[in-house]
């Protein structure tokens, strides 16, 4: 039963939408038959809801977090003052964004409306942590190529001179550098070689790889709409 | 120099942060769990204040409308939002271990409409629509001139043979010996090229992150630039 269940919400709800897709047209309102008219609910409504269960995911991680948390300071595991750090900036967050503080007065307008606290903590350690954080990656990503793409073989050395030459075509420093070519040889300056991997080789891998992500999509819901998959969570 | 209390806290935090290129710190462990502390809050607050508060309390409470817009029209209520509101209940039971079992209803619906609206889509604009990408130039490019563009198709012509190697180096089900596999490693060299360009645009993504932050220090904060 505990599988079961879980395995027929998956079945039914995927089916209804896929046959929704079909039954449903652009200009179906509420003149259409009955039967249409169930198919143009849950076509409207379902990405709804399915947002709905996404706030729900978010609180519920938001409830496992101060769980670790509130555990590790209570028991002074190893770092715990940080853990108080992530609780004091998590809760006042909530607060700050939950009750509009420094907005319009009581609960009116936009949670981001001008003089909001939360533009604030947006504006001042949200947007600058993340764009730091993500900032960093630039250099572990450039150390981490250099290990991963060294001319160990064919096809590493080919995807190291296709990042190589994209990046430097999309700098200066690649202008300059293939300036001195003539012009009856202009195929071979960095920058537009750069331009003909990005709409050529880089389109049909793309592409390629596109097709490939849609006839797994097709295989996987199949086999999981079939109740062959165990997409639901638990043991397979 | 700037004299706002916000810019000198965000160049603290950002200094914080870049201080993990010396090695693992306090001060980068102090920035990162106040990261998490409220990248967790403000995502919460805006998936109830976005979401949540107009597609589920208001709809079930029409008069909640005038609590954010005192001057709203009332919608019609809709009870069936109570579906998704008692599966996103069940979600929570994810956190008494004796009742995890039944957040599985909720996550089999996510995972039921997922599918249910990505399989469509992604045979249209994914599958046929790339195919029609492919093929719909045809071989022969033609210039404005009326001739025809020698250039473009010899692009269009690698374009159509490296989408079809790339896809056959997909086909695992044969052997890859021969003629066929020939066709098969070509598609890999293929798609090692677009894999370099991706490569390429997420360093370059990074990197203007970096210069972004390199210009708050330099401008915003310290005025130099």
């Amino acid at each position: 039963m505990k599988r079961l269940i879980p395995r027929v919400i998956t079945s039914v709800v995927g089916i209804v939408l896929i046959v929704s897709a079909f039954v449903v047209r652009p200009g179906d309102d509420g003149g259409a038959a009955w039967p249409v008219q169930a198919f143009l609910y849950v076509d409207r409504n379902f990405s709804v809801w399915f947002g709905i269960l996404a706030v729900f995911a978010f609180i519920l991680g938001g409830a496992s977090l101060l769980k670790n948390h509130v555990s590790k300071v209570l028991h002074r595991r190893r770092d715990w003052p940080y853990s108080v750090v992530t609780l004091v900036s998590f809760v006042g967050v909530l607060v700050i964004g939950l009750f509009k503080l420094g907005g319009p007065p009581g609960l009116q307008g936009e949670v981001t409306d001008p003089g909001a606290w939360l533009l604030v903590v947006f504006d001042g350690l949200y947007d600058p942590l993340g764009s730091a954080l993500y900032a960093l990656l630039a250099f572990f990503v450039a150390s981490a190529a250099y290990r991963a793409f060294r001319l160990r073989s064919l096809e590493s050395s080919i995807l190291l001179v296709s990042a190589f030459v994209v990046l430097l075509g999309r700098t200066p420093l690649g202008t300059w550098l293939s300036d001195f070519l003539p012009r009856s040889l202009g195929f071979l300056r960095i920058d537009t070689f750069s331009v003909w991997i990005m709409s050529v080789p880089n389109v049909a891998g793309q592409r390629a790889i596109l097709i490939g992500i849609a006839v797994g999509v097709v295989a996987l819901t199949l086999r999981i709409l079939a109740g062959r998959g165990d997409a639901e969570g638990g043991r397979s | 120099m700037s004299t706002s209390l916000e810019i000198w806290v965000s160049a603290a935090l950002t200094l914080m942060v870049m201080s993990f290129l010396w090695r693992d710190n306090p001060f980068y462990k102090f920035a990162e769990h106040l990261f998490v502390g409220v990248s967790a809050g403000y995502l919460m607050v805006m998936g109830f204040w976005s979401t949540l508060w107009p597609n589920a309390i208001v709809k079930l409470v029409p008069t909640a409308a005038r609590v954010t817009d005192p001057t709203a029209a009332l919608p019609d209520r809709e009870p069936l939002i109570l579906i998704p509101l008692f599966l996103g209940c069940l979600m929570l039971l994810r956190l008494w271990p004796r009742l995890s079992w039944l957040a599985r209803w909720p996550t089999a619906f996510a995972v039921g409409t997922t599918l249910g609206y990505n399989l469509v889509r992604s045979v249209r604009s994914n599958f046929l629509e790339q195919i029609h990408a492919t093929v719909a130039p045809g071989l022969w490019i033609s210039s404005a001139s009326g001739g025809v563009d020698w250039a473009a198709t010899l692009n269009q012509l690698l374009l159509v043979v490296g989408t079809a190697c790339a896809l056959a180096y997909f086909t695992y089900t044969r052997s890859g010996r021969g003629f066929r596999g020939g066709v098969a490693r070509s598609g890999l060299l293929v798609l090692m090229i677009a894999f370099g360009a991706s490569f390429a645009y997420a360093v370059m993504s990074r990197i203007t992150l970096l210069v972004g932050r390199l210009q708050f220090l330099l401008g915003d904060w310290l005025g130099l630039v």
